[in-house]
């Protein structure tokens, strides 16, 4: 079962997903009855600090909380040398219905799919998504462990390594992730901050250091690969507040083993509101930073020839004492919904150079970063 | 001839006779209008609803329905969402819901019910590109449990806008809905509410059940071969049908009416054509020695065929294009009035506008053009053929017309029309019906001449000078005057056959109606929706009240038996197994079944006509059904007569439903009250009294549903009385046109009587008397012509197209008041023509002859 196919309005959908997703503190805030208190409507669950995480119970879904994702992005080189990114989401939110309602199709989570290849020789970003409810074993987010089904899409944790299948119109992969390292908590041990309100907040680790192998296809051809890749769970109620209209993210693979994940939280002028980091070196000591010691310059700008809208595609990033230099694998990796629900965003794979060592271009690690809210403000639910 | 001298001579005979022009025209264009009208107001119709069909079907590849009721269980659904060859799964419970009153008044006033279609929109999406779009503004309040999106018609009918509320009825209680917002005509035309499948399951009383699946195969499945293969898997009363088949299916429930309304204005035109030949034939006659004078001028033999045939092309082109916009203008008034359905029914559609049709107004344009030629070619044949000489003799009329004497060909025509009523329906059209009457309305028309002259020769004298002279006119003038008269009689008798046909079929149904509504009191849950009920509750509530002394519940609900064909009712009733004849009158019965077989022990069913004509059962026969998903056999005991449903319905005792796993709910029922004093009003107030919703019950008289069914019966056959009207018009304007055109012809022989001394009052008299004798034998060839031809619409055309038999009635008294009208209208047209031709004229017209 494939329910989403490449339909413009199919975007639609999902961006207003997504839209839920980065506006739940704007829309709990702002939504006139408080919602416990409509007949039906269960409670959402709050994000607090000192609860410590759990594995693998952890792995699985967090049905109380409002949303969450299973985020998976990466390099993967064929036998010929061509170098392509890929991401795979899986989303989870659920809706604020009456869940009295006794019918098996009653929309308790809506399970939310998208995927994408980059592919600088062929200049083009392969992408997908897909939308379903949860429910006759066609969606589902399994609690206990990761075990997340979309029709024919996959992600399951199976020991030490996930497995993930994907299958679209004119593109598709099969991959496997072995764990090379354990997850990284980010944050205060997984209690991550978003922002000055102690409730804007999400629990959330990262599993660095993926090796992957598998097989990838491209408009009916088959192709062996291998790579690395990233996996960020994160579950919250409330992500962004009121003044938030945007993230900058971004997690690198550093060269010989270390992880990188920085992100800032920007407002309306486009400064940084909030920031905060992890880094672990490939020894497991881990550092984590708060908004000072994370700093992101925006560099050379791209501006779409489709949506209009100008991304900062180069970064300097700077996390503590290390400062990198982000270029991204190819300028074109933005997904475009305007016409639907007008949130556009940039989510593409990039290679970071040590930005400290002058003229010289040393490759310290390869990674993934993400840009949202460039486009006109998202339009909320 | 050049075309200059041919417009002059063409013009010059219509300035001379303007009135007869009009009438040709009026009739020519009156059978091209009704024709093409029918045409545009059905093309309209249908393509309007062929187009929101496709809307909502979108592109799936396979459609899955189950009884619309009761449909079937959602785990179908995950079956067949994880097939291999299904590429999408659609789930859909499609209802139609019963409104609440607004204003609480009970019965009358009540809205039609709102078809809500409750669908899961990430599934639907994908197969209706358009839906998105139309729900992107208010998406996520979607899965909110009383959240509706009504298209723009059915919010117009609710009068709700954004934002508001109204009520829907599930049993007999009122569940409130909330519009999230309107769905564009131009996505979803006709008048619907769309909700997520959750919330539709849940209000409307269906968890756990779906009634419609759509499927997008995976690449390279074969439709067919995968509906093929899935059958047997499916559940009993499940069909997997291709989105065409379904729409065609839509689409033919309403061929019939259709196929038989424009047949009847194609009758219509060829009685336009009649008149044309008489037109033409007389009015050649009438220039005989002019048109001589011509040839002898030197204008050659095909030069004057020519001319007259172009006459005849002209007078058809001009009427055939008035007709053509009259058409138009009255379509255009019928789909604003009737909403597009012809009073049929079967389709509504909200807004349909009347799109242009170029090439079948065309069509309809060259079709009375050429059937007007037709009606010329006759004439100018004969007029071109005549040697000069001959016809410039006085006298030579008759010899002009003396080949329609021969009887043969009317013979040969009734024969073959006799022959044509005994064959079967073609692909369910009367087909062969509709040739036999033409085939008829000719043979009886081409034998009027040799019976008239019979007729007219066994005549005794009378002794009064003008009766006398005018039937020595007529005996004399027989082919004239049958020319004259076969417009009369075309038109008459269609008439006469229409009128037999409608009272038949009214006189029937009122039978019926007695038959079917045998009670006091009837009452039922808002017609039309799936959702409103009665449950055993309140059934037996109503049961217990003092007043009452019987009361009979019905379960109705479609059906499929067939994925090619319309869903078939079931109504399941309070029936012992062995009726009596008052409870259920039957047409046929079943002989009793061996003892000890295992027929014997199977329970009873009863059919409508048409089930025996759309599956072929016929009682005795073993037959299975669908009953909550399992499959039930029973012995068909007989046949009864069903008015109401034309796609076939069968009756089963409520036990029999309740232990094949059917409910206990019921959809309508009727009561009869106990004898001493309880009126019918007081019983349904005891019945509103008792129940916790009253309003939610539709409560009538039974002498008032009797009332109201005949209302509806007549404004579905409204149509057809604008039918005969026309008929009527035509059929008059006929007869004056006749009158005039004889009367002018004869200006000369007039004069011939006024100088041999008769009086002008008794040349008067004459010409009444003549007009009165031609409409005498008019409407006597009518009304047997139209008896004739009434037979074949009631026992052919009428059984095959709508599967159900009518009893033969005829309305005297209606055939009385036309048939004196046209007596009537007849004799005064022709002493006013005559009073015309009779001028100073008459006098000059006698010196031309010598």
């Amino acid at each position: 079962m494939n329910p989403v196919r490449g339909l413009p309005g199919l975007r639609a959908v999902w961006l207003c997903g997504l839209a839920l997703l980065s506006a739940t503190g704007t829309a709990a805030a702002t939504e006139p009855p408080p919602a416990a208190a409509r007949a039906g409507h269960a409670p959402y669950a709050d994000v607090l600090p000192g609860s410590d995480l759990e594995f693998p119970r952890d792995h699985g879904s967090h049905d109380a909380f409002r949303t969450e994702w299973w985020y998976v992005t990466g390099w993967l080189r064929t036998a010929g040398g061509e170098e392509l990114g890929f991401q795979v989401t899986f989303f989870r939110t659920r809706p604020d219905i009456d869940t009295r309602n006794p019918s098996a199709f009653t929309p308790r989570q809506l399970i939310i799919g998208h995927a994408a290849l980059s592919d600088p020789a062929r200049g083009r970003l392969w992408k997908a998504q897909q939308i379903d409810r949860a429910g006759f074993g066609l969606a589902e987010a399994a609690t206990g462990d990761t075990r997340l089904r979309l029709g024919r899409w996959r992600l399951e944790r199976r020991g030490q390594r996930y497995d993930t299948t994907v299958q679209a119109e004119e593109f598709g992969f099969t991959l496997q992730l072995d764990r090379s390292q354990p997850p990284m908590l980010n944050g205060d041990r997984g209690f991550s901050q978003k922002g000055p309100a102690p409730l804007s907040a999400s629990h959330y680790y990262s599993v660095p250091q993926l090796r992957v192998r598998g097989q990838i296809e491209r408009g009916g051809r088959r192709e062996a690969v291998t790579g690395e890749a990233w996996l960020d769970h994160e579950w919250s109620s409330a992500y962004l507040d009121a003044q938030a209209s945007g993230w900058d993210w971004i997690g690198i693979n550093l060269e010989g083993g270390g992880a990188l994940m920085a992100f800032r939280i920007r407002d309306a002028a486009g400064q940084t509101r909030w920031a905060a980091g992890s880094l672990r070196q490939p020894d497991g000591r881990q550092r984590s930073f708060g908004p000072r010691d994370i700093e992101f310059r925006p560099g050379r700008r791209w501006r779409s020839p489709r949506t209009g809208v100008e991304y900062p595609v180069e970064f300097r990033v700077r996390a503590g004492e290390l400062e990198l230099a982000l270029q991204p694998l190819m300028d074109d990796q933005e997904s475009d919904t305007r016409g639907s629900t007008g949130a556009i965003y940039w989510e593409g794979a990039v290679r970071a150079f040590d930005a400290q060592a002058g003229g010289r271009r040393t490759l310290m690690g390869r990674g993934y970063l993400e840009l949202t809210g460039y486009g006109t403000p998202l339009i909320l639910p | 001839m050049s075309a200059r001298h041919w417009i002059a001579l063409v013009v010059a005979q219509w300035r001379d006779q303007p009135l007869r022009l009009l009438v040709t025209l009026l009739a020519l264009a009156a059978g091209v209008a009704l024709a093409s009208a029918v045409y545009f107001v059905n093309a309209g119709a249908l393509g309007e609803f062929d187009r929101a069909t496709r809307r909502l079907v979108g592109e799936s590849e396979l459609v899955l329905r189950g009884p619309p009721r009761t449909g079937f269980p959602e785990s179908l659904f995950a079956t067949l969402a994880r097939l291999p060859e299904v590429e999408v799964a659609s789930p859909v419970l499609e209802l139609e819901v019963a409104l609440a009153a607004r204003d609480g008044t009970p019965g009358e006033g009540r809205v039609a019910p709102l078809r809500i279609v409750g669908l899961d929109p990430f599934r639907a999406g994908t197969l209706q590109p358009q839906l998105f779009a139309e729900i992107a503004d208010g998406f996520l309040r979607l899965f909110e449990a009383d959240g509706i999106f009504l298209s723009e018609s059915a919010a117009g009918r609710l009068g709700v806008a954004k934002g508001d509320r109204f009520e829907i009825l599930v049993g007999t209680e009122a569940r409130s809905l909330r519009v999230l917002g309107l769905l564009s005509s131009d996505a979803y035309p006709q008048p619907l509410g769309l909700m997520d499948i959750a919330s539709a399951q849940w209000l409307l009383g269906q968890v756990g059940r779906l009634n419609r699946i759509d499927l997008r195969l995976a690449r390279g499945v074969d439709p067919v071969r995968f509906r093929t293969a899935l059958a047997p898997r499916l559940p009993p009363g499940v069909q997997a049908i291709e989105p065409q088949v379904e729409r065609e299916r839509a689409v033919s429930a309403t061929r019939a009416y259709r196929v038989n309304l424009n047949m009847l204005a194609l009758v219509s035109l060829l009685t336009g054509a009649f008149l044309v030949f008489a037109t033409q034939s007389l009015s050649v006659l009438r220039r005989r020695r002019s048109l001589a004078l011509l040839r002898a001028l030197g204008v050659t033999r095909g030069q004057l065929r020519n001319l007259l045939f172009g006459e005849g092309l002209a007078l058809g082109a001009t009427g055939s294009l008035l007709g053509v916009l009259l058409g138009h203008l009255l379509a255009a008034a019928v789909l604003e009035r009737l909403r597009g359905d012809l009073g049929g029914g079967q389709l509504s559609i909200s807004d349909t506008a009347l799109a242009p049709q170029p090439l079948a107004a065309l069509a309809f344009f060259l079709i009375g053009t050429v059937v007007a030629g037709a009606g010329a070619w006759l004439p100018a044949r004969e007029a071109a053929d005549r040697a000069p000489a001959a016809a410039l003799k006085a006298g030579d009329a008759e010899v002009a017309l003396a080949p329609l004497q021969a009887a043969w060909p009317g013979v040969a025509l009734l024969c073959g029309g006799a022959l044509l009523a005994l064959l079967p329906p073609l692909g369910g059209m009367p087909v062969a019906g509709y040739a036999s009457v033409a085939l008829l309305l000719f043979g009886g028309v081409l034998l009027v001449p040799r019976l008239a002259g019979a007729l007219l020769a066994r005549l005794p004298r009378s002794g009064f000078v003008s009766l006398d002279t005018g039937l020595a006119q007529l005996r004399g003038g027989v082919g004239q005057f049958t020319v004259s008269l076969a417009a009369i009689i075309v038109s008459f008798s269609l008439m006469v056959a229409m009128a037999i046909m409608v009272h038949s079929f009214r006189d029937s149904f009122e039978r019926w109606l007695g038959d079917i509504l045998p009670a006091d009191v009837q009452l039922r849950a808002a017609q039309g929706s799936d959702t409103a009920s009665i449950d055993a509750a309140e059934q037996a509530a109503i049961r217990s009240l003092p007043g009452i002394e019987r009361a009979e519940f019905r379960r109705l609900l479609p059906i499929y038996l067939d994925p090619e064909r319309a869903a078939v009712t079931l109504i399941a009733r309070d029936l012992p197994a062995a009726p009596s004849a008052e409870a259920l009158p039957l047409l046929r019965r079943a002989g009793a079944a061996a003892a000890g077989s295992p027929a014997a022990t199977l329970p009873p069913l009863w059919m409508s006509e048409a089930m025996g004509d759309l599956y072929g059962w016929a009682p005795g026969q073993l037959v299975t059904l669908p009953i909550g998903n399992t499959a039930r056999r029973f012995r068909i005991a007989g046949t009864y007569r069903d008015y109401g449903r034309s796609s076939g319905s069968v009756i089963v005792t409520r036990d029999d439903y309740l232990r094949s796993g059917g409910d206990a709910l019921a959809t309508e029922g009727s009561l009869w009250l106990r004898g001493g004093g309880t009126s019918a009003a007081a019983a349904i107030a005891a019945v509103r009294g008792a129940l916790p919703r009253p309003e939610a019950l539709e409560l009538l008289e039974t002498t008032q549903v009797r009332e109201l069914s005949l209302r509806i019966f007549d404004r579905a056959f409204l149509l057809t009385y604008a039918l005969e009207a026309v008929a009527v018009v035509i059929g008059l304007l006929g007869v004056a046109f006749a009158a005039s055109s004889t009367a002018l012809a004869r200006r000369a022989e007039f004069g011939m009587l006024r100088h041999i001394g008769l009086l002008r009052r008794q040349v008067l008299a004459m010409i009444g008397a003549e007009g009165l004798l031609t409409s005498l034998i008019g409407v006597g060839f009518g009304l047997v012509l139209g008896g004739v031809l009434s037979l074949v619409l009631v026992y052919v055309i009428n059984r095959q197209s709508f599967s159900w038999s009518v009893e033969l009635a005829v309305p005297w008294l209606q055939l009385a008041v036309m048939s004196a009208a046209l007596l009537v209208a007849a004799a005064a047209t022709a002493v006013v023509s005559g009073r015309a031709a009779m001028g100073p004229a008459a006098l000059r017209a006698v010196r031309e002859d010598w």
